[in-house]
């Protein structure tokens, strides 16, 4: 059964494309004008938004990529909340989705039922509506959803537009990129692995309803970049940030897999891509370094909030069960005294 | 005994559990060598051996890559106390021995190499960090002041080069005081700021100084 297929090679946000590698390319395309484009890819941004009329916005989002667990049903949930998860971060309601599917024509149909069923429930947790999609034979099993939501041009929710002063909360722990690692080769405990799975199923739906009463000035979904390189895209090379190692939220035992190694190569293409802008101090363990940069399939969100409505929405958060302190703070863009400056990412024990 | 683990068309994290495997079974003076096919996991190997505070070398073959772990003292997991005991002073014995890096430190004090020509200069200075990143062994550090600065903020032609050594663990440092005065603290791309004292820290700590 599912136990036969090849899922779990390098599975999930691992899959994706270098960051360093994207950027060279991005720079390149041709891009057209238009004024209703509210976000483009001009900003690294979770979601394109388009502006229908000037109360309304479409948010428009597309993801997919290969198994990073063996059970099928699961990897479909999994896959639907990280495309969905896009709109969220942009502060946008989801409406309809797509499926998008590469399934090897020999396989077992039924594992691709499995997949699809997993989403499609995703979908309707989400409140969308399930609208169609489209297959692919391929040589691999790919699946992801493409994503239609709404939002109100004035209320989007974009990446960079954290200022000094906000206050970082992210909604999820980190570590599953390196528990899935651990899990391919077999070391990662059941415990462990269940906690995973929980986390990159839950939808950030309900982390972003919490936050819509507040003064949300930056949000993104901390996904295959991981914490430090979707930090960095949201101070725009412009502020820095303190970040409060012991403050982060882990998964269990992820801590003593990285100790092991366990590590993956997606978390070392980060970290050459964005090390240069961290500093971390001593004391700052090397297992934390590396959840720092670990690939999270599905991760939580990560808001950049006004000062003043940080622990109210640290509090909201936390009654829905998830463990989402305060991480650390965005600060001005050469706070000598603090060690930061621009775009400098400090992290301290 | 040396072994060799072939870990090429495998995905992290398998060739660091095949490495972490075999260094449990090898003895002091021993070496391991991890062949791999990608530069990622060289990199994840190296810190891997800086965690576990083994020497280790990297180096290309046979169009692939490989990682050398230099085994200098007995892994075992938890030594009991009794082994530590025995270890210690054996360890600190062999400290002289022990093949440390040189610490060599590069100064780049101008945009450009040599007297005369600049726009030769400028040619010349690229073709030096591109030497530099290709040595099999990197220096320590480099430092980068006055018009050197220009080297390692946007617009420079050398950054891939910049960015290899930092990624082969050399430590890329430009004067702070130098960036504000060519207004180019917001420009830097690769590496970390620093002062007038850690210049002069860096270079009274050096084996060796290169000037180019």
């Amino acid at each position: 059964m599912s136990g036969e297929i090849q899922f779990c090679r390098t599975g999930g946000c691992t899959a994706k494309l270098g960051p360093g590698i994207l950027d060279h390319v991005l720079k390149k395309i041709p891009r057209s004008q238009d004024d209703h484009l509210l976000v483009g890819y001009d900003s690294a941004d979770d979601a394109a938004v388009y502006r229908l009329t000037d109360e309304l916005a479409i948010v428009q989002t597309l993801d997919f990529f290969p198994p990073m667990v063996e059970d099928p049903y699961i990897f479909g949930q999994i896959a639907a909340a990280n495309a969905l998860s896009d709109i969220y971060a942009m502060g946008g309601e989801v409406k309809s989705a797509l499926n998008i599917v590469c399934f090897p024509e020999q396989m077992d149909l039924n594992i691709l039922g499995r997949i699809l069923q997993g989403g499609a429930e995703k979908v309707q947790e989400a409140g969308g509506v399930l609208a169609g999609g489209h297959s692919i034979a391929d040589a691999d099993v790919k699946y992801g959803l493409s994503v239609t939501g709404t939002v109100h041009p004035d209320k989007i929710w974009k990446n960079n537009g954290a200022r000094p002063g906000d206050r970082l909360i992210l909604t999820k722990p980190l570590g599953v990129g390196i528990i899935t690692a651990a899990s391919r080769v077999k070391e990662a405990s059941k415990k462990a692995v269940d906690a995973a799975v929980c986390s990159m199923t839950a939808l950030n739906r309900y982390a972003a309803q919490a936050a819509h009463g507040c003064r949300i000035h930056g949000c993104t979904d901390v996904t295959g970049f991981g914490l430090l390189c979707h930090l960095n895209e949201m101070l725009g090379g412009t502020y820095g940030a303190k970040i409060n190692a012991s403050a982060l939220p882990v998964l269990p035992e992820a801590a003593s897999y990285a100790e092991e190694f366990l590590i993956t190569a997606a978390a070392q293409r980060n970290r050459n891509f964005v090390g240069d802008k961290v500093f971390f101090e001593d004391g700052v363990s090397f297992a934390m370094e590396e959840l720092m940069f670990d690939p999270q399939t599905s991760g939580g969100l990560l808001f950049a909030v006004d000062k003043e409505d940080a622990q109210m929405l640290s509090g909201k958060l936390k009654e829905l069960g998830m463990p989402a302190g305060i991480i650390g703070e965005v600060t001005e863009p050469s706070d000598q005294k603090k060690g930061c400056t621009a775009g400098r990412i400090h992290v301290f024990a | 005994m040396n072994q060799t683990v072939d870990a090429r068309g495998d995905q992290c994290p398998i060739p660091l559990v095949k490495a972490k495997k075999a260094l449990k079974e090898l003895h002091p003076s021993d070496i391991l060598k991890v062949l791999v096919d990608n530069e990622i996991a060289v990199q994840n190997l190296l810190k891997m051996a800086g965690q576990m505070q083994i020497y280790a070398e990297r180096g290309k073959e046979d169009g692939g890559f490989y990682v050398e772990f230099h085994v200098e003292k007995e892994i075992s997991p938890e030594p009991s106390a009794e082994e530590t005991q025995c270890l210690l002073p054996e360890a600190k014995k062999e400290e002289p021995v022990k093949p440390r890096k040189k610490n060599t430190v590069v100064v780049i004090s101008s945009s450009f190499m040599g007297d005369g020509s600049e726009e030769l200069g400028k040619i010349l200075m690229k073709g030096f960090l591109y030497a530099l990143a290709q040595l099999d062994e990197p220096p320590a550090c480099i430092i980068f002041y006055n018009g050197g600065v220009k080297l390692t903020t946007e617009g420079s032609a050398s950054i891939e080069d910049l960015k290899e050594l930092k990624a082969q663990g050399v430590e890329i440092l430009s004067c702070g005081t130098c960036l504000d005065y060519y207004r180019l603290k917001d420009k830097l791309i690769v590496g970390e700021i620093t002062n007038m004292y850690t210049i002069v820290e860096k270079q009274a700590a050096a084996d060796m100084i290169i000037r180019p």
